[in-house]
């Protein structure tokens, strides 16, 4: 079966392509996009990271949250030129090769996730917020998360996971400083 | 689910993006925050011939208050920056309000102010806070620039004054002649939901006596609803439960709510009243306190 990602980008005479650099997870990536391709498409069939999910793909969701520039945003509402120059931020460049992201162990910890479907975007909506905001109340993180959708755990382990990693990076701030 | 195919183009400055629509003929989109355009190209309700994207000409994600006192926000201000913004509070009261109830966090991390209030929708919560206090959008087209009335600019749902070659490049909302007050009420049956009902309220007190009062209504009918007529029975008086019945009642009644999905008329209706009354008997509070 083709893929949606195959049929738009299979090279068809007479449909430009752009060429587009983006940086994801710190690594320059180059190539060459049909305009309408769209970010989620880009890095789940063209990147091979499967880690951002597409549930609703009608911007409902949250399932294919990615950081832009450091900004949670719905990758399957946003076109992949837009990326061009840009910084992108996945699930899959939250953990460092030795250790997970404190969001990523908070989870593990508070089993904030069952199925999983939207614990990438969840977890990459949280890292945002702790960036700005390293002491957030419940409200606060309720309130953050409340673009990301679970059908599964009900949000109570998800919200106990945030203020885990909150804890724990506050935790280390405090060791380094 | 794909978008039709489209030219795709990244100018630089405005003019560039200016001499990119005139020369789409009315073909030719803008493309901002992408957060109703995106949605609208991929459900193929809209496919033009070319997307013009303005993410990439500078200095315009700017907000900021002129030596008068009007806010002037650029077009790539995004809902995110004005919920964030440490200053809205404290000169317009009723935008720093909504500004937390517009779509879920994600969409406001890139959706614009200025994208909104172009996109027209009857249930958009920006378009009735800038009713509610007036002031214009910046246009600018081949022949340069010009000033539109907000209450001019959206002509009907999804329609605005904007001609083909323009682009919006900033919304201008004065500030209150006295000191600042109003507050943003909205109905919402989960967040990210548009408005079952909203009621935008903006006063410019003088000590306790109401100088100015504005009013807009979002979700209660087939475009932003007009309440400025109706709630300026406060102006010169002070808000007493009798001034803020009487002005309760008034909003209401210009409401031009449908039944649908989201609740009969008559419930949003209620519901409208029930948010002015509340509104405006807090910040009576506020004023209470402060005296
Ligand atoms: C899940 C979801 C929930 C939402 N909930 C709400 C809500 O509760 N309340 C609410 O008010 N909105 C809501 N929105 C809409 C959101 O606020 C959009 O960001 C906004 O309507 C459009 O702004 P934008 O910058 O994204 O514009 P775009 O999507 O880029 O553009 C919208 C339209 O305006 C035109 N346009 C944009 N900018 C300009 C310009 N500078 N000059 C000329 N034309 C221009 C475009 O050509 C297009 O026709 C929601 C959206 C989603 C996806
Ligand atoms: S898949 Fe993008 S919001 Fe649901
Ligand atoms: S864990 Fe299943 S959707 Fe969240």
């Amino acid at each position: 079966m083709t893929s949606l990602y195959d049929e738009v980008q299979t090279p068809t005479e007479g449909v430009p392509t752009r060429r587009i650099t983006v940086v994801v997870n710190g690594e320059k990536r180059t190539v060459d996009v049909e305009p309408r391709l769209l970010l989620a498409h880009l890095l789940r069939q063209g990147l091979q990271l499967t880690g951002t999910h597409i549930g609703c793909d009608t911007t409902s969701c949250g399932a294919c949250t990615v950081l832009f520039d450091g900004r949670p945003v719905k990758s399957c509402t946003m076109l992949a030129v837009q990326a061009d120059g840009h910084e992108v931020e996945t699930v899959e460049g939250m953990a460092s090769a030795s250790e997970l992201h404190p969001v990523q162990e908070g989870f593990k910890q508070e089993h904030g996730l069952q199925c999983g479907y939207c614990t990438p975007g969840m977890m990459l909506t949280s890292k945002a917020l702790l960036e700005r905001n390293p002491n957030p109340t419940e409200d606060d993180v309720r309130w953050a998360l409340s673009g990301n959708l679970c059908r599964c755990t009900g949000y109570q382990n998800i919200v106990k996971s945030v203020l885990w990693a909150a804890e724990k990076m506050r935790a280390e701030q405090g060791e380094d400083a | 689910m794909y978008p039709s195919r489209f030219a795709y183009e990244a100018p630089t400055s405005i003019d560039e993006a200016i001499a990119l629509l005139d020369a789409g003929g009315g073909e030719a989109k803008v493309l901002s925050g992408g957060q109703s355009l995106i949605p609208m190209l991929k459900l193929r309700f809209a496919s033009p011939a070319t997307i013009v994207d303005i993410n990439n000409i500078p200095d315009l994600d700017y907000h900021r208050v002129d030596a008068e006192g009007n806010l002037h926000i650029g077009a790539l201000c995004r809902h995110v920056d004005l919920e964030q913004s440490t200053t809205l509070a404290d000169t317009h009261p009723t935008l720093a309000a909504a500004a937390e109830l517009v779509a879920d966090p994600i969409v406001r991390s890139r959706g614009t102010f200025v994208g909104s209030v172009c996109h027209a929708d009857p249930q958009g919560d920006w378009a009735a806070t800038m009713v509610a206090q007036g002031g214009y959008i910046v246009a600018q087209g081949p022949n340069g620039r010009r000033k539109i009335d907000i209450r001019e600019f959206v002509l009907g749902p999804f329609v605005t004054a904007l001609a083909y070659n323009e682009v919006a490049v900033e919304a201008v909302i004065p500030g209150a002649k006295g000191t600042p007050r109003g507050s943003y009420l909205k109905l919402e049956r989960r967040v990210g939901d548009f408005a079952t009902a909203s009621v935008a309220v903006s006063l410019d007190m003088d000590g306790d006596v109401v100088r100015r009062a504005g009013c807009a209504l979002a979700g209660v009918g087939g475009r932003t609803i007009d309440a400025n007529d109706a709630i300026s029975c406060l102006e010169g008086k002070t808000l007493t439960e009798d001034s803020i019945d009487q002005a309760s009642d008034a909003v209401a009644a210009v409401a031009e709510p449908r039944t649908d999905h989201r609740g009969s008329d008559a419930y949003k209706r209620h519901i409208v009243q029930t948010f002015v009354k509340r509104i405006l008997t807090n910040l009576a509070r506020t004023e209470q306190k402060a005296a």
